[in-house]
């Protein structure tokens, strides 16, 4: 066994630990323990990446328990691809809190760490329960750092979020009850194998089962008409944890993706494809909504928060083709997506705080001063612009394109073609819409907000200079995610690498 | 006893919706209580009703419960109760900074 699998989860266990303990010795302490944890994340993730191309699943039974009766960790091409990312979006973001953000309140570094720890679950489990346990370890660390400050939008949103996610996660285990209660496992691999061997009087309860789950994973990805929470929260929440919660909508795409394939995909007998039906109209209903909140969105942070529902829309439509051209599109899009709104919340939080004038808020699309740094923060602007709406030579245009040609014609493409060339105009239109009001239409004051520094900018850059770096790339990043795509369409290698050879279909 | 469990399950689920969809942030967190409860019984009866049969192989009972969902719910049970507690925390805070108990924050006068 690889051991190296679990490390992405003891590391930020045992830093937020650690960092509890410093709670009382200082800050400084607890930011130095915070850094090299997150730092350390990002070769690690490099390392299993590297490994996970191998095109094999790598098991880790936890405790040496033989599957199905211990829960495993199993690490292939696309958790590999979630850990890498996670790693790629905290450690910008924590760099970011270390300037002061999180000073506002208490416990930042230890929340962060476990949301952390959560996420790295989410993605290497290989039991449906234990993704259960995994989704709580991040919520509870989210529900923290949401309200991270206080103030009267942080504690409402937040309290919104909390009630809608302990729903939801009261129907999660109404499904792993279910589920249970007609297979009598849960083990993802195991749960695959007597799925597709369940008989027809089985097949309405495991129908609803998937579709529970469906309701519960669409709740943590903010698909309509359960993305109400997403705009408030992301639009309150300090930068830095609102640039890390950019991942967090994608571990609600990376369990329909991983359930959807595995459990319940084509070959899954009475059940298969039970969400086919439901994900493209979903995915297209997300698209249009999040167009038209961001069209009439008044302030930067929300602007940005509606580019997270747009963005769940497009993976989700990638899903839905269930080809491996559109898994590989939704797959190329989702590194580019989370990154380059994670490095937009950064990126408005500055130019919040220069435009800030009297005692308004500078967040608001209204004139106010012209940034005190226009040049760099224009450019950063421009190019997370141009790649948050998929124009040409970022890697967005690359995405949406390789989505586009996923779409075999008929109906559906012209569907698909439609509401994603016109959400991604309405990105357009909104975006150059904010740009000039921020850099032109300014009302003549003179700045009054902080200069960012260096360690202000390489954040933000780094984040928004990846959309470049996945153009540069565009060749390997695309096959690693065809190579992703075909391995999630073949289960019966996830199946047999779980349980053993023969178990296999 | 399976109808008389589900029965229980039942109104316990429509009792739990019903203080949910409330205004007040009080009934909210009793219905998400009384959510909960329905949700761990849900999962205990999952392994099958059984009377006097040892949760162990061999231990000379010709019947088995099933331990694997008694270990899901004590999970289900921390972490929900681990839950309510800072919904009501984060409830009072919310009292404190919103001067309201309502959900959306909405001042006695401003609300129909």
């Amino acid at each position: 066994m690889n051991h190296w699998i679990v490390a992405p989860l003891l590391l930020p266990l045992l830093a937020g630990m650690a960092s509890l303990l410093a709670a009382r010795a200082s800050l400084r302490v607890q930011r130095a323990l915070g850094l090299a944890a997150t730092a350390a994340l990002l070769p690690l993730a490099i390392l299993l990446l590297l490994e996970a191309d191998g095109g094999s699943h790598l098991v880790y039974r936890l405790g040496d328990w033989p599957a199905p009766f211990g829960i495993v960790l199993v690490l292939d091409r696309l958790s590999a691809l979630m850990v890498l990312l996670t790693a790629a979006v905290a450690l910008p973001a924590l760099v970011d809190a270390c300037r002061g953000a999180d000073r506002l309140g208490r416990n930042f570094h230890p929340l962060f760490q476990l949301q952390i720890l959560g996420l790295n679950g989410a993605f290497l489990t290989g039991d449906l329960f234990n993704l259960f346990v995994f989704f709580e370890i991040l919520l509870i660390a989210s529900y923290g750092l949401a309200i991270h400050g206080a103030g009267a939008e942080r504690v409402r949103a937040g309290l919104h979020y909390v009630v809608l996610n302990l729903a939801g996660s009261a129907l999660f285990l109404v499904a792993i009850g279910l589920l249970y209660a007609l297979t009598g496992t849960l083990n993802l691999a195991d749960l695959a194998l007597r799925v597709a061997a369940a008989g027809p009087a089985e097949g309405p309860l495991l129908r609803s089962a998937a579709l529970l789950l469906l309701v519960v994973f669409g709740l943590k990805a903010a698909i309509l008409p359960l993305h109400l929470w997403l705009p408030p929260l992301y639009g309150a929440a300090v930068a830095p944890v609102a640039a890390l919660f950019a991942i967090m909508t994608k571990v609600g795409l990376y369990a329909i993706l991983r359930v959807f394939t595995l459990i319940f995909g084509p070959d899954a007998g009475v059940a298969a494809e039970a969400a086919g039906p439901w994900l493209l109209p979903l995915a297209l209903v997300t698209l249009a909504a999040g167009a038209i909140g961001l069209l009439g969105s008044r302030d930067l942070r929300a602007l940005v928060a509606w580019l997270v529902v747009i963005s769940v829309g497009t993976l989700l439509a990638g899903v839905a083709l269930a080809s491996a051209a559109g898994l590989a599109a939704a797959l190329y899009y989702l590194p580019h997506t989370t990154l380059v709104t994670a490095g937009l919340f950064l990126l408005v939080e500055g130019l919040a705080l220069q435009r800030r004038h009297g005692d308004r808020d500078g967040g608001g699309l209204t004139p106010a001063p012209l940034p005190a740094q226009p040049l760099s923060l224009g450019i950063l602007f421009l190019i997370g612009a141009v790649a948050a709406a998929g124009l040409p030579p970022l890697s967005g245009f690359l995405g949406k394109l390789l989505l586009l040609a996923a779409a075999p014609p008929g109906p559906q493409a012209a569907a698909l073609w439609g509401v994603v060339l016109v959400g991604g105009l309405a990105t357009l239109v909104a975006l150059s819409q904010a740009g000039s009001r921020i850099f032109w239409g300014t009302n003549g004051g003179r700045a009054t907000g902080p200069r960012l520094g260096f360690a202000a900018l390489l954040p933000m850059g780094a984040l928004l200079g990846s959309s470049l770096l996945l153009v540069l790339l565009a060749a390997p990043v695309s096959d690693y995610a065809y190579a992703t795509a075909r391995q999630l369409l073949a289960p019966g290698d996830y199946v047999s690498a779980v349980l053993g050879t023969e178990a296999g279909r | 006893m399976e109808a008389l469990a589900a029965l229980v399950i039942g109104s316990l689920v429509a009792s739990g919706v019903y203080l949910l969809l409330r205004g007040r942030t009080f009934s909210v967190v009793l219905g998400l209580s009384l959510l909960s409860y329905a949700v761990n019984l849900f999962l205990f009866f999952t392994g099958r009703l059984t009377t006097g049969a040892p949760p162990l192989i061999g231990s000379g009972s010709d019947i088995m419960a099933d331990p694997l969902p008694q270990a899901l719910v004590l999970t289900a049970i921390v972490i929900g109760f681990g839950m309510t507690a800072y919904l009501v925390i984060l409830a009072l805070r919310a009292r404190g900074e919103l001067g309201s108990d309502h959900v959306d924050g909405e001042r006695e006068e401003d609300a129909p």
